[in-house]
């Protein structure tokens, strides 16, 4: 059967609530072994392997990043900052028996050391079917500012 | 303002006051004295590398298009239109024959000549276009990178870099062969002065310090690369500011040593690029992939810095945005430029695993900073045992601030020096040269 847009929908938020929540072994379950975790700086790259990215995580990657986030020895992520981000504006661009692509829009808000940040950013999110369960193959994170000036994100968008 | 400020005041040899990091009217002194006067990188030739091509950038506060003309000369220029100041071009970058004006259609050429401008008899014969090009700053070129600056007056930049020239062709063999391309960057601010991440990158002090997260997130073998704080490697001042922080001894000549084994890290990527490449070649291309084992200082606003360009600006006393440029292979495999895409990002930028420490760092200088009054910033480890070469430069331990120190001799050599050059009004240029060669 195919994909559902609330099938789509209830991991993309769990996905959310977990990095809000500080989650994050749960999270790396979120993607399948080969998935990727892209922040790209050109809005308008189509392939993200041979182009600098802010982050172009594979599992290993991803591995990393969740144990800086946990182990206490960076100072820009003892502790993480605190984020809340709201997910909408859901669409299902493909969907099949197999796989999907969703798109939707993110707003999130940081605090850390008394600054509130806010980001925009388009998301759009290849899915798959498994033996256990729905997902990610990969999650292409597009700030709307990633061509101007940022400031250190020690966070998982 | 500037002219009641003494930056003598803020500086000693070993030492400089908390307020160097905070004084306004000391601020606007840099921006006139240093960033108006010495030379100030602006774009590397791979970001315009054909007749045509340019980039906006900034001389310090000043807006400039760097570009290339028909026959290959690169010119930087005020982004300033000479009849009533709009900027001609907000690109970042492109390819085109002429900037115009959007305001009143005045056009100027890639060299910044004035061409054209609409209904010219309005001005019966009080305009001369050849007089009134986009104002043009010096400009030289070596190894590939482009310097400007506003002082004619200025030593060529080749006597500027003097000692560091030597440094920057090193740093420049992480082409392997190939000329060294820029790859993209990561761009980011901090609240903070500029003075601080000019300290950064001659600091290794701090490295095992504040990258303990980094160092968590690489294999043994890197752990025990970047384990120099107590090893044989040295800072150098080069003159004029410049300073050389050799961090890893056995990476300054990425062409020696080619018989060094191949790190577990590269070895899938060393044992693909043998489908294509000979044996000697793999290795040669392995080690540029590595990167260099050095930071180049170049005061005030580059450092070659392991791997890539660090490139400063201040945009108030407050506030400093730092690029990482990533550079690779221009011409190289693919694969190998992949790998240092994937190096960059780990470390570098505002998501890596490096910068937002190095961000929180800084950010924590300039709080602090504030607290107190005439409580030094110390700047005098590794005097002890600081040693003056037979070529008469001091060179001390790796974790020394030597580097620091030479900086400084030159902030206070710049800002004594008086108020900066009135601006020339004609274009600068020049001419296009060959990798390596000198201007």
């Amino acid at each position: 059967m195919t994909i559902s847009l609330n099938e789509a929908v209830e991991l993309v938020t769990l996905e959310a609530d977990l990095l809000d929540h500080d989650g994050f072994r749960e999270w790396l379950d979120l993607y399948v072994p080969d998935g990727l975790y892209i922040v790209p700086i050109d809005p308008n790259a189509a392939t993200f392997e041979g182009v600098l990215n802010y982050a172009y995580d594979d599992a290993h990657m991803r591995e990393k990043r969740v144990e800086r986030l946990l182990g206490g020895r960076s100072i820009s992520a003892a502790p993480p900052a605190r984020t809340v981000r709201m997910l909408g504006r859901y669409r299902m661009l493909e969907a099949s028996d197999e796989t999907c692509v969703l798109r939707c829009a993110m707003t999130l808000t940081e605090l850390r050391q008394h600054r509130l940040r806010e980001y925009a950013a388009n998301i759009t999110y290849t899915l798959i079917k498994t033996n256990t369960g729905l997902k990610i193959q990969n999650k292409i994170i597009k700030l709307l500012n990633s061509t101007e000036n940022l400031t250190a994100i020690s966070y998982i968008l | 303002m500037s002219g009641q400020t003494d930056p003598r005041a803020f500086l000693g040899p070993d030492r400089a006051d908390g307020t160097i990091y905070n004084d306004p009217a000391l601020y606007e002194m840099e921006m006139e004295r240093i960033f108006m006067r010495n030379w100030i990188w602006v774009a590397h030739r791979s970001d315009l590398p054909e007749a045509g091509d340019f980039i906006t950038t900034f001389v310090g506060a000043h807006p400039v298009i760097v570009s290339r003309d028909r026959k290959g000369a690169v010119h930087v220029m005020l982004n300033r239109c000479r009849h009533r100041a709009a900027t001609v071009c907000e690109l970042s970058k492109g390819r085109t024959s002429s900037f115009v004006c959007p305001y009143h259609g005045w056009a100027y050429g890639l060299d910044g000549a004035l061409r054209a401008l609409p209904q010219p008899a309005g001005y019966g014969d009080l305009l001369n276009k050849s007089e009134l090009p986009l104002v043009g700053l010096r400009v030289e070129e070596y190894a590939g990178l482009i310097f400007a600056t506003f002082d004619p007056e200025a030593p060529s930049l080749d006597e500027w870099l003097g000692a560091a020239r030597p440094w920057i062709d090193l740093f420049m063999k992480q082409g392997a062969g190939w000329p060294v391309k820029t790859m993209g960057e990561h761009r980011f601010t901090f609240p903070g002065n500029w003075k601080i991440q000019l300290e950064n990158t001659t600091d290794a002090y701090h490295f095992p310090i504040v990258h303990k997260s980094f160092l968590d997130s690489v294999d043994r073998e890197t752990q025990d690369t970047f384990d120099f704080v107590e090893g044989s490697g040295f800072v150098e001042d080069l003159g004029n500011g410049h300073s050389v922080m050799v961090m890893i001894p056995e990476l300054v000549d990425l062409e020696a040593d080619l018989d060094a084994p191949i790190p577990e890290r590269f070895q899938d990527l060393a044992d693909a690029l043998l489908k294509d490449y000979a044996p000697e070649q793999v290795r040669r291309i392995v080690r540029a992939v590595g990167g260099s084992g050095f930071n180049l200082n170049l005061f005030p606003n580059l450092a070659c810095s392991m791997a890539f360009f660090r490139v400063l600006r201040p945009l108030g006393v407050h506030e400093t945005e730092i690029r990482h440029i990533a550079i690779g292979m221009d011409g190289g495999p693919e694969s190998g430029n992949q790998a240092r895409l994937r190096l960059h990002e780990h470390f570098q930028g505002p998501m890596g695993f490096g910068t937002p420490d190095d961000a929180e760092a800084w950010d924590r200088v300039q709080r602090g900073s504030v607290a107190g009054r005439d409580i030094s910033i110390l700047l005098n480890r590794g005097l002890a045992h600081e040693e003056a070469g037979p070529d008469g430069r001091l060179r001390s331990d790796v974790s020394a601030e030597t580097g620091m120190r030479a900086a400084y001799r030159q902030w206070l050599a710049s800002l004594e020096a008086g108020p900066g050059p009135s601006l020339p009004a004609q274009t600068g240029s020049c001419s296009h040269k060959a990798a390596g060669e000198r201007v």
